[in-house]
């Protein structure tokens, strides 16, 4: 078993693929056969340039010609206007490449789904018309017969093989690294839920930026490497929407979100599409454009995620736990915990411990909301709320369907800014924060429809809520199962989130709010949908972390359970605050039962 | 390319100039306007991205060509109405290789199939586009070969001189056709039951089809109207605008600014959005060096993306 894992190793399949290109270059004497093998390593390399962003985060570009054929110019031009080696224009193109990739990302990433692919398809068209109307329709590489040595000009294919092989291995280790760290978990949980992540306290828009500069630099490099082999740099060639949907296409074909993807779909295209090409082309001069095309028809039909994970599926069977090796060290020691388990308490018992945790008046405040003033349109979402929450408290909010009160938690949670009124947690003002700062700053919270990240592990989910407040990843780990073993899902954690049942999936949602270490946590109808004796569960829970010190705000609708757990209501109707105080009380007040029920039920009850 | 004289003594340069470049855009705009509206369509009710739209445009024009050239219309219509009745008789045509590609390909990840799909499901469409347009685009370049065609004709070389301006013949009638066509189509979505229901269909599938409305049957309509709308535009366009196999490319970036710029759902939004495209790509040649004028529509276009998604005549379009 360990020999066999240590076999399966990345690195080991890193250096299985290098030294088969090896092999391969020199076994084969013919030079077309040899610029073939180029082609193919560089396409790899273009395929994971793709793979970097769109295949990690989930954001589709059609435009990635644009740093290619940024590569490609920066490499030529040094060389034509300045007379640079491309062994400098190389690393030069790298860094345009990446300055580009900010450029594009800083206003682009604005954008979700298909406006994010149809504003990327732009940039490298207008990028082509640019450098025509520059005057460099067709720019010739020129010979250096003096020292070629110096200016990357070799005689033998094979050394220009191994020159891109060396860049494919980076950018195969650059991509490995990136699987295996928080930036990989944190792209893979937007790619799945954005507003979740964001929620989570992951800075969506920092890793989105990272993963487009790798993605540029690790493009521009291929391309400016390109440039060397053809010897001939046109604006169609470079910036052409076929040089982005090849990179999409070996991509898709051999697997998206792994580096093994675009390694296998350029190994296999790029030669089928070359020989059609090369045996046919004379006479159907497209050929290759209809492989590509066709090849992705065939890939988005059969196997939508690719010839890499189809395979996988075949040889491992579906539904199993998700493998982590390293975790099985530290998986003896939770279930010890379980017995202890909060959830063991009985229901009888839930009124007194209320009565404990019930924080004094003086306790200083966590949460002030003053004058919080939110519209849509004409709607008034909220209207003028003021109220404060104390450090330790447990707030009920109550009121009828469409009375504002997930408006209330995204405002809070900074999903929405309001349009006046200021907002104090801790001491900060945190209105206008991104959601990621407010959980940074110690908010956290769930959703009404639970957000999950469904194809990660349960165990997974809840370290992309740790990562805000853990140093490294092993750290993360730690916490993540920690917060685990508070909601009692310890047993759980290897599974993929999408097999949960509802109960589970909530207190997972919980344990990955729980994972950033918050002081205030914001349920939003954490207990729809369940069984009474789920519910009763449930409460126990929240009551026992009340008990441990977090203060919990929370939207219910099953009124028992919330008079039974919280230690104070605000009614909400219409936007407006209409009721704040003990839920005895509140639930007695005459407008709080009018809002609920309605004037004729009002006047029919005083008759 | 005009023929005629040119009567400068009332006007300055200048405004002439400028007066010319008006009209030609206007007139531009109403064959890009009718792109647009059939993009528009697609979009509006599949909520699809349907990058091979430009490839269908090809096809029209390609199709327009052979039945105005080889097929008779020459002939039987003669030069003056035969390139209009030639467009026409593409429009159907590539609404039928249209249905194939639905039914075999499109239908397979929208609609029904892609009910309750996660976010992911929808790239899987935007991709298959992306793969049946290389299949067309290079597909056409061996069927049809390279060489730049076009619907001959007297009218692209003839001119109507109202006051200042020429206004060229085939891209008068062009207009008039298109815009014609716009608006027929727009009174179908909105009166017929076929275009309500495909409005049902678009607003909420799930919903529809409890209402005993036939999505997939809904998006396949949309889908082969729109293309056939578009394939219509193309064939007029032929009559002044040489073309080879890649010509959709230049016009799928064309009609997605328009349908943006107006608001990517709205079809009276696309019409216009098409009609301002128009404007914006001749006007452009006023101040830009001419190889530029398509880097001033991506600028447009980027611009409207970025700072006002939802488009000049859209609502909001993001739901969260």
């Amino acid at each position: 078993m360990d020999a066999a894992s240590r076999w399966r190793s990345p690195y080991a399949a890193v250096a299985a693929v290098a030294v088969a290109y090896v092999v391969l270059a020199y076994s084969i004497p013919n030079k077309y056969y040899q610029l073939m093998i180029t082609l193919m390593i560089l396409w790899s390399i273009m395929g994971l340039s793709w793979n970097m962003l769109s295949g990690y985060s989930g954001m589709v570009s059609f435009g990635h010609a644009a740093f290619w054929g940024l590569g490609a110019y920066t490499v030529t031009l040094a060389l034509v206007l300045f007379n640079i080696t491309p062994w400098l224009g190389i690393p030069l193109g790298t860094l345009v490449g990446t300055l580009g990739a900010v450029i594009i990302g800083l206003p682009t990433f604005r954008l979700r789904g298909h406006y994010f692919a149809l504003a990327m398809l732009a940039y490298p068209l207008a990028l082509l018309y640019v450098f025509e109307w520059l005057g460099y329709q067709e720019v010739p590489l020129p010979m250096k017969r003096e020292h070629p040595v110096l200016f990357m000009q070799f005689n033998d294919q094979r050394i220009y093989i191994l020159l891109a092989l060396a860049l494919l291995v980076v950018a195969m280790l650059i991509s490995l690294k990136v699987e295996r760290s928080r930036m990989g978990l944190s792209l893979l949980a937007i790619k799945q839920n954005e507003p979740a992540a964001e929620a989570a306290g992951i800075s969506s828009l920092r890793w989105k930026l990272m993963a487009i500069m790798l993605s540029g630099a690790i493009g521009a490099s291929a391309g400016g490497l390109y440039a060397l082999v053809l010897l001939v740099v046109t604006p169609g060639s470079v910036f052409g929407v076929l040089v982005s949907a090849q990179a999409l296409v070996v991509t898709l074909f051999g697997g998206v979100g792994t580096v093994w993807g675009a390694v296998l779909g350029a190994a296999i295209l790029v030669p089928l599409a070359e020989t059609l090409n090369g045996e046919l082309g004379s006479i159907l001069p497209g050929i290759q454009g209809v492989v590509y095309g066709v090849a992705i028809i065939l890939v988005v039909l059969l196997a939508p995620e690719g010839l890499y994970w189809k395979a996988r599926d075949w040889l491992t069977h579906r539904g199993q736990p998700v493998p982590e090796p390293e975790l099985a060290a530290t998986k003896g020691a939770p279930t010890v915990a379980a017995a202890e388990s909060p959830a063991m308490a009985t229901s009888a018992t839930l009124p007194s411990t209320r009565a404990r945790a019930e924080p004094s008046a003086e306790a200083e405040p966590l949460l002030q909301l003053r004058e919080v003033t939110r519209s849509f349109g004409g709607l008034r979402a909220l209207d003028s709320v003021s109220f404060t929450v104390r450090r330790g408290a447990l707030q009920g909010v109550i009121g009828p369907n469409g009375s504002g009160k997930t408006t209330l938690f995204n405002i809070i949670n900074g999903f929405l800014t309001p349009d006046s009124g200021s907002i104090e947690f801790n001491g900060h003002n945190i209105v206008g924060l991104k959601p990621n700062r407010v959980c940074r700053l110690g908010i956290g919270r769930t959703f009404q429809v639970v957000r999950t990240f469904p194809r990660m592990s349960v165990l997974n989910n809840a370290m992309v809520g740790a990562f805000v407040s853990a140093r490294d990843d092993a750290r993360a780990r730690v916490m993540a199962l920690e917060a685990l073993e508070r909601v009692g899902l310890q047993d759980r954690a290897q599974r993929l989130a999408g097999v949960l049942t509802n109960k589970e999936r909530r207190l997972m949602e919980l344990a990955r709010a729980l994972a950033s270490g918050p002081q205030l946590i914001l349920m939003d109808e954490t207990l729809a949908g369940l069984a009474p004796q789920e519910t009763d569960e449930l409460l126990t829970q929240l009551l026992q972390l009340n008990l441990e010190g977090l203060t919990i705000i929370i939207i219910e609708h099953t009124m028992h359970a919330m008079v039974r757990l919280a230690h104070d209501f605000i009614v909400l109707d219409h936007g407006g605050l209409i009721a704040q105080g003990r839920p005895e009380e509140v639930v007695q007040d005459p407008g709080v039962i009018e809002a609920y029920l309605g004037k004729r039920w009002m006047s029919r009850v005083a008759n | 390319m005009y023929m005629g004289l040119v009567d400068t003594m009332n006007y300055p340069f200048w405004l002439e100039n400028f007066l010319q470049t008006l009209a030609t855009g206007v007139l531009v705009g109403g064959t890009y306007a009718l792109m647009c509206v059939g993009l528009g369509l697609i979009f509006g009710v599949m909520r699809v991205i349907n990058f091979a739209q430009g490839d269908f445009l090809m096809l029209g024009m390609y199709f327009a060509f052979y039945l105005y050239t080889f097929l008779g219309v020459h002939t039987l219509f003669g030069v003056f109405v035969g390139p209009v009745v030639a467009a026409f008789l593409a429009g159907p045509l590539v609404f039928i290789v249209a249905w194939f590609v639905h039914r075999w390909l499109m239908s397979r990840v929208s609609g029904m199939a892609a009910q309750g799909a996660e976010a992911e499901g929808g790239y899987g469409q935007l991709i298959l586009t992306l793969g049946i347009s290389l299949v067309l685009q290079n597909g056409g370049l061996i069927v049809f070969g390279s060489y730049p065609q076009s619907l001959r004709t007297p009218l692209s070389h003839q001119a109507w001189l109202v006051g200042p301006i020429f206004l060229n013949k085939s891209r008068v009638v062009a207009f008039a056709v298109a815009v014609g066509l716009a608006l027929l189509l727009y009174l179908f979505m909105n009166r017929s039951t076929y275009g309500r229901a495909m409005r049902a269909a678009a607003d909420n599938a799930e919903a529809a089809i409890y209402m005993g409305i036939d999505v997939d049957r809904a998006h396949r309509l949309a889908f082969c109207i729109g293309i056939a709308m578009t394939a219509v535009a193309g064939g007029l366009v032929a009559m002044y605008y040489p073309f080879q196999p890649y010509v959709g490319l230049e016009f799928v970036i064309i009609m997605y600014t328009g349908v943006v710029l107006g608001g990517l759902g709205s079809i009276l939004g696309a019409f216009w959005g098409g009609m301002t495209i128009g404007l914006v790509q001749q006007l452009s040649t006023l101040i830009l060096p001419i190889q530029l004028q398509n880097t001033a529509i991506f600028v447009v276009f980027l611009g409207i993306v970025l700072f006002r998604p939802q488009g000049l005549f859209g609502r909001t379009a993001e739901r969260t």
